[in-house]
């Protein structure tokens, strides 16, 4: 498409489907299905991971290992290195932090075939406050070498991620949430590990997302739009290994990059990002994230509001950047 | 492969030569628990598992992980006497050496062979249940074998895995604890106590077996023990001395992780010749 029939694409409106974490527990089921090999072990969240539809059906295939996110990941990678293709799934705050160093050793350095899906991502977990709440886990995974990092926007993105990772030989980690996530891909949209998805095109400025922030980021596209800018936006699905072809593409072409995502600034997709410009065309860069804090309890939207990831935010690090450009 | 107890004992003592001799020329590595272990191992190696060195992968074969990895010299000299073409007995003495196969901790990157890399303790009870419950799964005999060091079982993911283990009523893992009583820093009592170990293993579900770990009649009684123990995993509560076989070397917390100097190494060929 020219950047001229960009500009007449239809608005983004917002229509909820499922949460990424029940994505996931369909597409299990689904794997379960297709593929005896397919095992799940949980530490006692298998209502809330949604892995509990895996459960009921397959149960000689779904191993609990009770609140012991250590040994679930070891497990899990025992069961790799046995033929199997486990998924180990907790919430993200849980299966990383408490699981990190299984995940170093038994997974990146011992190379096996290990799935972790971290679902309650984010501070869209709302509620249940900081201590439930992973702002951390896409730097801590991503920095295990060979990991490859997933944080899908949506049920059709995360139901074929999940896919890919079982299809995938190696260790992956799969970022989900709780909260239903607005559709931002069409039914028959195809995902490939580390191949971005643009999913608006335009020629002044590019936002880089994931997560829930996509659809924010489409939203922040049609209020710019109004204003005359035209905005690139990516779905970054893939952390690692990053896309570096549509980076340096959208940082060439743009030469202003807003990267947006619901994790720490620090070591989040927006680093990663700026490394690739930095190594390639460099230009303007803006940042939408959390900043060196913990959230609070609330409902998921009043803490979006709140803590700077919304569309609101994402535009204005748009004109911003811009701005900075020129 | 099965050998007679008479037959493993030249091989014991054969390993136990490789040992000393393989940290001497790395200059650094932990002698005392890998001499403490050296006759359990060549029972497994030789005896009680079913493998093929041939066919290392086979789908079917008995695995053994060394959890308390620091002791990888006993692991490394039975495998290249077991015949393991990925663990050649001619370059044992590159022990931690650069571009060596035989790395400080055992490393499956560089030896196939090897069932886990390990190094980091507390992890292989863990990846021997999850292999255990895959084997089982598949209705493979597969046995797996999983040797811990008694301070590594202070590491609290070890009894994560030891209620899980009982929990799924694996009957085809094995844990093995060198129960040697020394760690880094001095004694294990005194460092911090593990006892009693074995009313520890029973209370959590386990089968246990008390036995002289140096004994290859009582090692290899209690791994048939535990084969014929159903509904629930067996650990072997095997207890050793510090550095078996060497006088200047056995129950020395000196000898945990400081490699034997040349007049040493002298002295500790001649004991075991």
């Amino acid at each position: 498409m020219s950047p001229e029939t960009k500009t007449a694409r239809q608005k983004f409106e917002v229509k909820l489907g499922v949460a990424t974490r029940e994505a996931f527990g369909r597409a299990l089921v689904e794997l379960g299905r297709e593929n005896k090999d397919v095992v799940v072990v949980d530490a006692d969240l298998s209502k809330s991971t949604m892995t509990t539809y895996f459960a009921k059906e397959f149960p000689e295939r779904f191993f609990s290992c009770g609140i012991a996110e250590a040994n679930m990941v070891g497990v899990g990678a025992g069961l790799a290195m046995s033929g199997k293709i486990p998924f180990v799934a907790s919430f993200s705050v849980f299966a990383v932090n408490k699981g990190f160093e299984q995940m170093r050793v038994c997974g990146a350095y011992g190379r096996s075939n290990l799935k972790v899906v971290g679902t309650h991502s984010g501070i869209s977990i709302g509620e249940d406050g900081p201590s439930q709440m992973s702002v951390e886990e896409i730097a801590l995974a991503s920095s295990l070498a060979g990991f490859v990092v997933l944080a899908p926007a949506d049920e059709v993105s995360c139901k074929a991620l999940v896919r890919a990772a079982a299809a995938y030989d190696g260790p992956v980690f799969i970022r989900t949430g709780r909260p239903k996530a607005a559709i931002v891909h069409s039914a028959n949209q195809k995902f490939e590990i580390g191949k971005a998805v643009e999913v608006a095109g335009g020629s002044d400025v590019t936002i880089v997302a994931n997560g829930l922030l996509v659809a924010q980021a489409l939203l922040a596209a049609d209020a710019l739009e109004a204003e005359g800018v035209s905005v690139r936006v990516i779905d970054m699905h893939t952390v690692k290994p990053l896309d570096r072809d549509a980076i340096a593409k959208a940082a060439a072409e743009t030469k202003a990059i807003v990267v947006a995502e619901e994790h720490l600034v620090d070591g989040g997709l927006g680093v990663k990002v700026a490394q690739v410009v930095a190594e390639t065309y460099p230009c303007a860069m803006e940042f939408v994230g959390i900043h060196d804090r913990y959230a609070e309890s609330g409902q998921p939207d009043e803490l979006l509001e709140k803590y700077g990831l919304v569309a609101r935010d994402v535009a204005a690090a748009v004109r911003k950047v811009i701005a900075r450009r020129q | 492969m099965s050998k007679t107890i008479e037959e493993l004992q030249p091989i014991s003592r054969r390993v136990r030569r490789d040992i000393v001799e393989m940290i001497t020329a790395a200059k650094s590595g932990h002698p005392g628990g890998s001499l403490s272990a050296v006759e359990i191992l060549v029972e497994l190696y030789f005896n009680t598992m079913r493998i093929d060195p041939a066919n290392p992968k086979w789908a079917d074969r008995d695995r053994f992980i060394l959890s308390k990895g620091h002791a990888a010299p006993v692991l490394y000299s039975v495998m290249a006497e077991r015949g393991y073409p990925d663990a050649p007995k001619e370059k044992l003495n590159s022990l931690r050496q650069y571009g060596s196969v035989f790395q400080g901790h055992p490393d499956m990157r560089f030896i196939p062979s090897l069932e886990a890399s390990t190094g980091s303790l507390g992890q292989g009870l863990s990846l021997g249940l999850g292999m255990a419950l895959g084997a089982r799964l598949d209705g493979r005999p597969s046995r797996i074998y999983v040797m811990l060091g008694d301070g590594e079982i202070q590491e609290g993911q070890i009894w994560e895995a030891a209620m899980a283990a009982a929990f799924h009523k694996v009957d085809n893992l094995v844990a093995i604890v060198d129960y040697n009583h020394i760690q880094l820093d001095g004694f294990v009592k005194d460092i911090m106590e593990v006892a009693p170990l074995a009313e520890k293993w029973r209370s959590f579900g386990w089968h246990v077996a008390e036995i002289d770990g140096h004994d290859p009649r009582a090692i290899r009684s209690a791994f048939e023990e535990a084969a014929a123990t159903k509904g629930k995993p067996t650990c072997l509560v095997a207890h050793t001395v510090k550095g078996k076989g060497v006088s200047f070397m056995e129950n020395n917390p000196k000898f945990h992780g400081v490699a034997p100097t040349a007049d040493e190494l002298k002295l500790a060929l001649q004991e075991l010749n």
